[in-house]
C-alpha cells in the first residue's frame, strides 16, 4: 500500500451566510446573493483543487464543541436537516454525507495511543454541526467525497490557548500519521474565521452588502497580520502569536482548527495561497490553501 | 412584587438524569428531585413555563422559540453514547410573539423562530421532558445572547413580565444551568462521579445556601464572581441568575428549597425551587444600574454613535445618589412632563441603612419599641434629598400618600411631624393603614411634586 498523504491544507470558514448566498437546492432559504468576494474566493479554491486527486476531506469544526475529549463521527452516513441555531433564517440545509469511518477510527486510535482523550460518535441520530456542513459544501458542493469530521475539544475554555495548542499540535501529528498509514490522500480543512467579533444586529435584507464591514480597525489589523504571516510561510509564528490573537481578536481559532491543520501539514514554511478575504456580519474570514501536493512533487 | 411568577426553578442541563439515572445514585437523586419539582409545577396553577436557555447562544439579540409543536430527536454533543432524546414540545407561539413585541417596546433586538428542525438545546429539552412530560403546560424558550450584559438581560426579563401582564398569564420561570460547570475532560465510570474540585463544591454550597434562604438577588450580584471562580469560560456566562432575579423583581426575600445537589460528570447540578411568597427577611443592596429600557449596543461596542438616544430614554429616571438605595429594582423617581412621581420613600438612613427611631421588629420577627416621630422626620428628610437631586424641592410637593403599619399607635406622632414639615407646604394628603412594609419600618410616603 502506498503511503497516504495530505494533499492540501485549507482555511475554510463556515459562516452559513455563504451557503445562503449560493442558493443551493439543499438550503431552504433563498437570497439575492451577497458576500461575493468570499464566494469568488471559494470558487478559486475549488478551481485550484479541481486537478488534485484525493480520497476524502478531514475537517475540524468549532461548532461541534466537546468538553470530554476529541470526538469523531463514526457512522457511515448522515442524512438529515441542519438548522443554524443562530441564523435559522439563513441556513436550513438538507444534508446527505458519507463518513470515512475507517480513517476516523484510525485517527482516533492513533490519538488514543498517544494518551489523548478521544471518543467515536456512533449514535445514528446525531445531527452534524452546521460548521462542518458549510465548509464542506463550499469546498466540495458535489458531496461526493467521504468526510472525517473531528470535534473541537474546548481546551482553551478549560485551560488556556497554550494548552489548547499543545493538544491540537499533537492531534495534528497523529492525524498525519494515521493518514500516511491509511494510504489515502486527504484534504484537511480548518473550519474557522479569523477575527470573530459579530455585529449584533442584522439588516432587514441579510445580504445587504452596504452594511457589511469589519467591526473595528483593530480586528482588521489582526486579520491582515495573520494573513500576511501565513502568506509568508510563517506558520510557526502564527502559532506563537495565537494567545494574543485569540484574546485581542476574539479569534475563532480558539477552537483549535487552524493549529491542528498547520501541525498536520508540518508547520509549513511554504507560502499559503490567499483565495479570498471578506467580512461576514463583521467577522473576518480568509480562504487560504496550502498546496502540499505541489511541495511533495517538487 | 409581581404576581405573575408563581414559581422559579433552577435545574441542571445534562441528559444523564433523563436517560441513565440508574447508573449513578446521585443522578437518580437529581431525577427524583426533578420528579418532585414536576409536581410543584403541576400544582402551581401556571399557564406557561418560561425557559431562559444557557445552552442556546444567540448573536442577533435574543431569539424566542415559537414553533407550536417542536419535534425532533436530539443527541447530546458530548454524551451521545447515553442515548437519543425524542421530543415533541408544545410551545406557546402566541406568548412568544407577545414577548418579542414587548422586547421591541423596551428597545431590545429580538425575534421569534419557528422552523421545523430547529436545534432546541439539550438543557431545555431535558428540563421540559422531566418537568412537563405530557405537555400539560405550554412552554416558551428564550436564547441567551452572548454579548448581553446585566442591563440587557434584566430588560429582557422585564419585557417578559410585561408580556405576562398583558396576556394575563401566570408563569413558572426556569433557568436551566449547571452551578459549577467544570466537567471531567475524560470519560469516567459513572459510579466515580463527583464534583470536579473542592473549590467548585464550596462555591456551589455557597450558592445553594443563598438560594435556600431565598436570596436570589444576592446570587445574581455574585454572578460575575461565580463565573470567574467556578465556570469554564464558555460563551454564555452565569447570566441566567440575572434573568431569574429580574423575573422576581430582584428580591432577596423569596422562599428557597434545594431539592437536590449532585455531580454530573464533575459539574454541579442542583434542583432548586424558589417560591415568591415573601419570607419576611432579606434586605437588598441593589447597587447596579436598574435599566428599564435597553438603549444601545452591548458593552463591547458601546453606543457612541447616538448618545442622545441613550440620554433621552433615561433622562426621566431619577436615581438620587445621596438618598438611601431603593429596596427593589425601581428608581427613586420619574419625571413626566412637569411632574415628579416618587416611589414610596421610607426612613432608612442614606449612609448606613439604619432606621432612625429604631426598627419595628427584630430579625427574628419579635416586635420592638420605636419612635414614630423620628421615623417620620427621616422620611421627610429623604424626600427632600430626592426632590433636591431631581431639581425640585419640598415646597413643590402637591400630593402625598402616607402608609402606616399601625394607625392606632402612630397616627398622632406622624401627624405632629407632618404639621411641622409638609403641613406647612400644604399638599393634599391620604393616610392609609397597611399590614406591612418590605423592611421593618413603620411609615412610608409616596409623593407627587412639581418638577
Amino acid at each position: 500500500m502506498a503511503k497516504g498523504s495530505i494533499v492540501a491544507g485549507l482555511l475554510a470558514p463556515h459562516p452559513p451566510h455563504l451557503v445562503y448566498a449560493e442558493n443551493p437546492e439543499q438550503n431552504e432559504p433563498t437570497s439575492e446573493g451577497g458576500w461575493e468576494q468570499l464566494r469568488w474566493g471559494y470558487e478559486r479554491l475549488r478551481e485550484s483543487l479541481s486537478e488534485v486527486d484525493y480520497d476524502c476531506l478531514v475537517i475540524l469544526s468549532p461548532h461541534w464543541q466537546t468538553y470530554v475529549g476529541t470526538h469523531f463521527l463514526g457512522v457511515e452516513n448522515f442524512k438529515s436537516l441542519s438548522v443554524d441555531p443562530v441564523f435559522p433564517n439563513l441556513f436550513r440545509f438538507h444534508y446527505d454525507m458519507k463518513i470515512d469511518v475507517e480513517l476516523a477510527q484510525a485517527i482516533h486510535d492513533e490519538a488514543q495511543g498517544q494518551g489523548m482523550s478521544v471518543k467515536m460518535m456512533e449514535n445514528p441520530d446525531f445531527r452534524v454541526d452546521y460548521g462542518t456542513i458549510t465548509s464542506c459544501h463550499m469546498v466540495r458542493p458535489q458531496w461526493d467525497k467521504p468526510i472525517v469530521a473531528i470535534s473541537s475539544n474546548r481546551g482553551n475554555a478549560y485551560y488556556s490557548v497554550e494548552v489548547m495548542q499543545e493538544m491540537m499540535l499533537e492531534l495534528g501529528r497523529v492525524t498525519r500519521k494515521a493518514i500516511e498509514d491509511s494510504g489515502k490522500r486527504c484534504v484537511l480543512i480548518a473550519s474557522n474565521s479569523l477575527s470573530h467579533r459579530h455585529f449584533t444586529t442584522e439588516s432587514a435584507v441579510p445580504e445587504d452588502m452596504s452594511v457589511e464591514h469589519i467591526t473595528s480597525h483593530a480586528m482588521h489589523l489582526w486579520d491582515m497580520r495573520i494573513i500576511e504571516l501565513l502568506r509568508a510561510g510563517k506558520s510557526q509564528q502564527v502559532v506563537n502569536e495565537m494567545p494574543e490573537f485569540v484574546e485581542q481578536a476574539i479569534a475563532e481559532a480558539d477552537g483549535g482548527a487552524l493549529t491542528w491543520m498547520l501541525s498536520a501539514i508540518g508547520m509549513p514554511e511554504q507560502e499559503a495561497i490567499l483565495h479570498g478575504y471578506g467580512t461576514i456580519i463583521g467577522t473576518g474570514n480568509a480562504i487560504m490553501e496550502w498546496p502540499c501536493h505541489a511541495w511533495s512533487d517538487a | 412584587m409581581n404576581d405573575v411568577i408563581v414559581k422559579s426553578l433552577v435545574v441542571p442541563a445534562h441528559p444523564h438524569p433523563l436517560l441513565v439515572p440508574e447508573q449513578n445514585a446521585g443522578w437518580q437523586r437529581i431525577r427524583d428531585a426533578y420528579d418532585e419539582a414536576r409536581k410543584v409545577v403541576e400544582e402551581s396553577g401556571a399557564d406557561i413555563i418560561i425557559i431562559y436557555s444557557t445552552l442556546w447562544p444567540s448573536i442577533i439579540g435574543h431569539q424566542i422559540q415559537a414553533l407550536p409543536e417542536a419535534e425532533w430527536t436530539l443527541v447530546d454533543a458530548d454524551f451521545h453514547d447515553v442515548g437519543s432524546i425524542p421530543y415533541k414540545l408544545k410551545i406557546d407561539a402566541e406568548f412568544a410573539e407577545a414577548w418579542n413585541q414587548a422586547n421591541h417596546a423596551r428597545g431590545l433586538d429580538s425575534r421569534t423562530v419557528a422552523y421545523h428542525g430547529f436545534p432546541i438545546d439539550v438543557g431545555s429539552v431535558v428540563a421540559l421532558k422531566l418537568l412537563n412530560p405530557n405537555n400539560d403546560i405550554p412552554a416558551v424558550i428564550c436564547s441567551s445572547n452572548v454579548y448581553a450584559d446585566r442591563a440587557e438581560t434584566s430588560v429582557l426579563a422585564k419585557s417578559c413580565l410585561d408580556a405576562l401582564a398583558a396576556t394575563g398569564k401566570k408563569a413558572v420561570a426556569v433557568s436551566v444551568m449547571s452551578l459549577s460547570n467544570r466537567m471531567f475532560t475524560e470519560p469516567i465510570n459513572p459510579i466515580d462521579d463527583r464534583i470536579h474540585s473542592q473549590k467548585d463544591d464550596e462555591w456551589n454550597q455557597k450558592i445553594l445556601e443563598l438560594l435556600s434562604q431565598g436570596r436570589l438577588e444576592d446570587v445574581a450580584q455574585l454572578s460575575r464572581t461565580i463565573h470567574n471562580q467556578i465556570r469554564v469560560q464558555k460563551v454564555v456566562t452565569f447570566k441566567p441568575m440575572w434573568w431569574l432575579s429580574a423575573m422576581n423583581d430582584n428580591r432577596n426575600d423569596l422562599n428557597g428549597d434545594v431539592l437536590a445537589y449532585e455531580a454530573i460528570h464533575g459539574a454541579g447540578a442542583g434542583v432548586i425551587i424558589l417560591d415568591p411568597t415573601s419570607s419576611g427577611q432579606g434586605d437588598i443592596e441593589y447597587d447596579e444600574d436598574d435599566v428599564e429600557v435597553f438603549a444601545g449596543e452591548r458593552s463591547v461596542l458601546a453606543n457612541m454613535e447616538n448618545p442622545e438616544t441613550v440620554t433621552k430614554s433615561n433622562s426621566d429616571i431619577v436615581h438620587a445618589s445621596s438618598a438611601p438605595k431603593p429596596v427593589g429594582a425601581y428608581p427613586h423617581a420619574r419625571r413626566e412632563g412637569d411632574l415628579l412621581y416618587l416611589s414610596g420613600i421610607g426612613p432608612r438612613h442614606p449612609k448606613d441603612n439604619s432606621i432612625p427611631g429604631g426598627p419595628i421588629k427584630s430579625p427574628e420577627g419579635e416586635s420592638l419599641e420605636y419612635d414614630i416621630k423620628a421615623q417620620t422626620r427621616a422620611v421627610v428628610d429623604n424626600l427632600e434629598i430626592i426632590l433636591k437631586e431631581a431639581g425640585s424641592s419640598l415646597d413643590k410637593v402637591i400630593d402625598v400618600t402616607s402608609f402606616l403599619v399601625n394607625m392606632e399607635r402612630d397616627f398622632q406622632g406622624y401627624n405632629e411631624v407632618w404639621a411641622e414639615t409638609l403641613g406647612k407646604v400644604g399638599p393634599t394628603r391620604t393616610t392609609l393603614a397597611i399590614s406591612a412594609l418590605p423592611t421593618p419600618i413603620a411609615v412610608e410616603m409616596k409623593v407627587i411634586a412639581k418638577a
